[in-house]
């Protein structure tokens, strides 16, 4: 009996960035290198079951008590 | 400065070799005395005078530099036996557990120690912390058979603090250093020690350097000798213990050359080991201290560096400063909070580095004329030489004449340096103000100086809160300005006007308390009226620009008008309000519902609603709508204007104010005789089995709780009966009470009519005997009165049972603040250790000392609470109303 996790309400959205457009305007955005963002680990749950790579981009989209909607990046670590 | 810059690549931490220790030595110690009786330093005695100097006038035998200048240099003593040292007995202990007792291999399987190389070398490459993967190393290494040489393993154990025992037998320090001399280097990288060669041919550590057999010793400079009044020489704890090891070395070796018995060469040997432990560290567990000669503890190498008096938080975490001064604070109503009063003394002490220039010379001349004793006077003249000139009684008026010419000179001349004179404190300079415990930003200040007389750091009342303060003998430390820059910006930034919103709650912290409100209820209310000659020396006293004289009756909400801005527009429930069901608005009898129309106070009374500090109204809406000057303009004048106003009301209070009628008494005692009934009721039902639980409740929890309930429904009850006696017209305290100004009304009934249930633990008494609080009770009585409930009131007095209960009341809250203050600061370091390095960019990126992102935007919405509306960007529906108001 598994659950897919990606629909439990604590879970916010995830998605993977594609590698070239994408994660290029995120860091230029925020005038940032790839690895001073934020880390997440490779055997992270959401991470597994959404697949994603180690070094791959993860948009997160959460809800947030002050701004109501926040998105925030984060990059997969090998643990 | 000159020098070649250079940038760090790297750090190595690590172990020093013996060969290090010798190498970085000037010489070798070997007498255990300090001075002969010319009192001159032994030479290879632990004052030699190559380890360097101290006295100025003397120059190091090994640098050459005079003293002062000389940072000391290391000696060294060789040991007759090698020692443990204390701070790795630890890691000793658990690399020899890990490690076959015959062979020396760690005690994994060959693969496995590869692999584990693997990880570890990734793990150094990503800079990743080691301890986790270590510990790991260190539990599975614990196995009964080598798996390389197959020997079986003795169970190696720690005897604290440096005993290594191997079965039953204790290893010697030697025969501990073989053990470890035989780890090879690649096996000691996965024990926690980096023994391999690093890019410079370099070997940062050894197992086996663990083990001492050479002691580094400090230079004097560490360890300075004291001289005493009388003549006599005082020595530093660190030199005492190291007369010691050096006494038990030369013995131990003087008894092995003469081939004692292996008994007194290892009693010996034990001996150095205790010195040589106690002079790392002196609260080593397992340890007696070692001794000063009048019994006090040593102060050795661990107890200078740990804990709050060591040399990380207490010397390099803070430090003590220059131009700053401390005194008890005292409360003056008649400055700006923008202001603080320093006594002139500490004016005359403190000073700030005022550069001379054309335009000043001559003030500057006058300060130097005045000297260092007459208040606005200077201390020192500093020249573009860098010379500091003390001026002093005798030389202030040659000083004086001799800065023009020189100033004028240099000038011509073309210097790029300047003459600055450190003149006196005087009224209007910047400086930082602040009390302790300083646990937001509001416990630092910028104030503006006013030098005033007596001996006490003189503040304005409103800023009492943000401090933390109260008059009660509370001292406050100051702190001047030294550049140009930091006081321009301390103005713009850290002014105390600026902080009068809050950033916990974007609401007004600074603001009226306690008179100050009531005051101004006083002042506002209807039946206040004023004479026109009261109204003009109340304004004139607060320096308000005074109106046209009208001849008319002032009232006291015409008064406070004045300082209200011409366009201000507010309603809103003052502090006073009772809530009732049906608002009554304008014509609300308690004048809690205020308007104000266009500058104009036309309904309702001013309280801790309208300016007191954390709730004030008005004042946030001035400093949000208006400015922070503007703010500090009516808070000044306000609390002038309440201040005149409680003078002309007059305010008292005593115990007649808590007086009822004996009809309310005896309605009171119906009504709590009541409750205590229905206790005894519900205790009935509980005991006869009526009571039903209520959902998700034990029976017994049930019954508590109904108790509860009834009681303090009749406490509140009680209460309401005796506020109904109360009025506001005469009745001071109610008018404090209600007004916000101090003390609640709870505070009045505790007094008047009931004080009702004490709580310990957050429920009725239960503790004391068997099934019972106190012997007076039956075993298992479950009544108000046995568990702590007080029926009667402070006024008239608690029974001794009631006062029993109220004490252990009494006694939890102490107990629980002492203990909330200590845990709450233990946590905000741990906080602020955590969260000092992080950065809120000018894009509003939050990164940490590394540049990695923590948040791509401050709190998610890049808002500054101090300047929100309450947490909010904006108040929508006051937009609104607004645009309303403007488009009619």
């Amino acid at each position: 009996m598994k659950k897919d996790i990606l629909k439990h309400e604590l879970v916010p959205e995830h998605v993977i960035l594609s590698e070239q457009k994408d994660v290029k305007k995120v860091l230029t955005e925020l005038n940032i290198r790839k690895d001073q963002l934020p880390k997440i680990n490779s055997d992270d749950p959401v991470i597994k079951a959404i697949e994603a790579e180690v070094g791959d981009v993860i948009k997160i989209t959460r809800k947030s008590d002050t701004a109501g909607k926040f998105v925030t990046y984060r990059v997969v670590q090998q643990n | 400065m000159t020098g070649i810059l250079k940038k760090i690549a790297q750090i190595d931490f690590g172990l020093m070799s013996p060969e290090d220790i010798r190498k970085m030595s000037v010489t070798r110690i070997i007498t255990p005395d300090t001075y002969d009786e010319d009192g001159y330093p032994i030479e290879n005695g632990l004052m030699d005078p190559r380890l360097g100097v101290i006295d100025p006038s003397l120059k190091c035998k090994t640098c050459g530099s005079k003293g002062g200048d000389c940072q000391g240099h290391f000696g060294h003593i060789n040991f007759a036996r090698p020692v443990i040292h204390v701070g790795f007995a630890d890691v000793i202990h658990k690399i020899l557990r890990s490690t076959c007792n015959t062979c020396g291999r760690v005690l994994l399987s060959e693969d496995k120690i590869e692999e584990y190389r693997a990880k570890f070398k990734l793990m150094m490459e990503n800079e990743e912390s080691l301890t986790g993967i270590i510990k790991e190393v260190y539990d599975e290494a614990r196995v009964d058979t080598c798996p390389h040489c197959g020997e079986e393993q003795e169970v190696i154990s720690i005897d604290k603090p440096v005993s290594i025992v191997q079965g039953d037998y204790k290893l010697t320090p030697s025969e501990v250093r073989e053990k470890l001399e035989r780890i090879t280097d690649s096996d000691a990288l996965i024990l926690g020690v980096n023994a391999e060669l690093n890019e410079f041919e370099q070997r940062v550590a050894r197992p086996e350097w663990m083990i001492l057999t050479v002691l580094p010793v400090p230079p004097v400079t560490v360890r300075p000798s004291i001289t005493l009044e009388t003549g006599e020489r005082s020595e530093d704890d660190l030199t005492h213990k190291l007369v010691d090891i050096l006494r038990i070395n030369q013995r131990l070796k003087e008894n092995m050359g003469a081939g004692a018995p292996q008994l007194i060469v290892e009693d010996l040997w034990e001996l150095l080991q205790y010195h040589v432990t106690t002079y790392f560290d002196n609260e080593a567990s397992g340890v007696p201290p070692a001794r000063h000669r009048s019994g006090r503890p040593l102060k050795t190498l661990a107890q200078r560096l740990k804990g709050k008096e060591g040399r990380f938080r207490s010397n390099l975490s803070g430090k003590r400063v220059n131009f700053s001064a401390r005194t008890v604070i005292s409360p003056d109503p008649n400055i700006s909070i923008n202001e603080v009063g320093v006594p002139e003394i500490i004016a005359t002490e403190v000073t700030v580095p005022a550069k001379v220039t054309e335009w000043n010379l001559k003030e500057m001349q006058e300060y130097i004329n005045n000297g260092p004793n007459k208040h606005p006077g200077a201390n020192y003249l500093i020249r573009p030489d860098g010379r500091k000139i003390r001026i002093s009684e005798e030389i202030k008026e040659t000083v004086a004449e001799n800065l023009e010419t020189n100033f004028l000179e240099y000038q011509e001349k073309g210097g790029t340096g300047s003459y600055i004179v450190e003149r006196h404190l005087k009224d209007g300079d910047i400086v930082l103000f602040n009390r302790q415990p300083s646990l937001h930003r509001m416990s630092m200040m910028a104030h503006e100086v006013r030098v005033l007389p007596y001996k006490t750091f003189r503040l304005n009342l409103c800023v009492c809160p943000p401090y933390n303060a109260d008059f009660d003998g509370d001292e406050m430390n100051m702190h001047v300005f030294q550049t140009e820059e930091s006081r321009a910006e301390a103005k713009s930034l850290m002014r105390v006007q600026e902080h009068i919103l809050s950033p916990r709650f974007g609401g007004p912290i600074i603001g009226a308390i306690h008179d100050h409100i009531s005051g101004a209820y006083l002042l506002t209310r209807k039946q206040a009226t004023f004479t026109e000659d009261q109204v003009f020396q109340i304004l004139k006293k607060a320096k308000i620009p005074l109106p046209d004289k009208t001849g008319e009756l002032w009232t006291g909400k015409k008064l406070f008008s004045t300082i209200l801005p011409d366009d201000l527009n507010m309603v809103y429930h003052a502090e006073i309000c009772r809530k009732c069901d049906e608002c009554k608005q304008k014509e609300c009898e308690y004048e809690a519902y205020v308007t104000i129309e266009n500058g104009e106070l036309t309904n309702g009374v001013i309280d801790e609603k309208a300016y007191g500090a954390f709730s004030g109204k008005i004042l946030d809406h001035i400093v949000k709508e208006y400015s922070t000057d503007k703010a500090r303009e009516f808070l000044d004048y306000s609390t002038k204007l309440a201040v005149s106003g409680i003078m002309k009301a007059g305010i008292t209070t005593s115990l007649n104010d808590e007086e009822i009628p004996d009809e309310a008494k005896e309605r009171i005692a119906a009504n709590l005789n009541k409750a205590i009934e229905k206790v005894d009721q519900l205790a009935e039902a509980y005991k006869e089995g009526f009571l039903e639980a209520l959902p998700g409740r034990s029976l017994e929890e049930t019954l508590e709780m109904r108790i509860m309930q009834v009681l303090g429904e009749a406490r509140d009850k009680s209460g309401a009966i005796a506020e109904s006696f109360f009025s506001m017209e005469e009745n001071h305290s109610v008018v404090m009470a209600n007004t916000g100004a101090r003390a609640s009304m709870l505070n009045l009934t505790q007094i008047t009519a009931c004080v009702g249930q004490q709580a310990v633990r957050g429920g009725r008494i239960y503790r004391g005997y068997n099934n019972r609080t106190l012997p007076h009770f039956e075993k298992g009585e479950l009544g108000a009165k046995a568990h702590g409930f007080v029926y009667s009131s402070y006024k008239e007095g608690l029974d001794p049972i009631e006062f029993f209960f109220h004490a252990m009341g009494g006694r939890e809250g102490l107990v629980d603040t002492a203990i909330r203050t200590a845990q709450s600061g233990y946590m905000q370091r741990r906080l602020v250790n955590a969260l000092q390095d992080l950065n809120v960019k000018s894009d509003g990126r939050v990164t940490d000392n590394r540049g990695f992102i923590i948040q791509t935007q401050f709190g998610e919405d890049s808002v500054d609470p101090a300047k929100s509306d309450y947490g909010n960007i904006v108040d929508l529906n006051k937009l609104v109303d607004e645009i309303r108001l403007k488009g009619k």
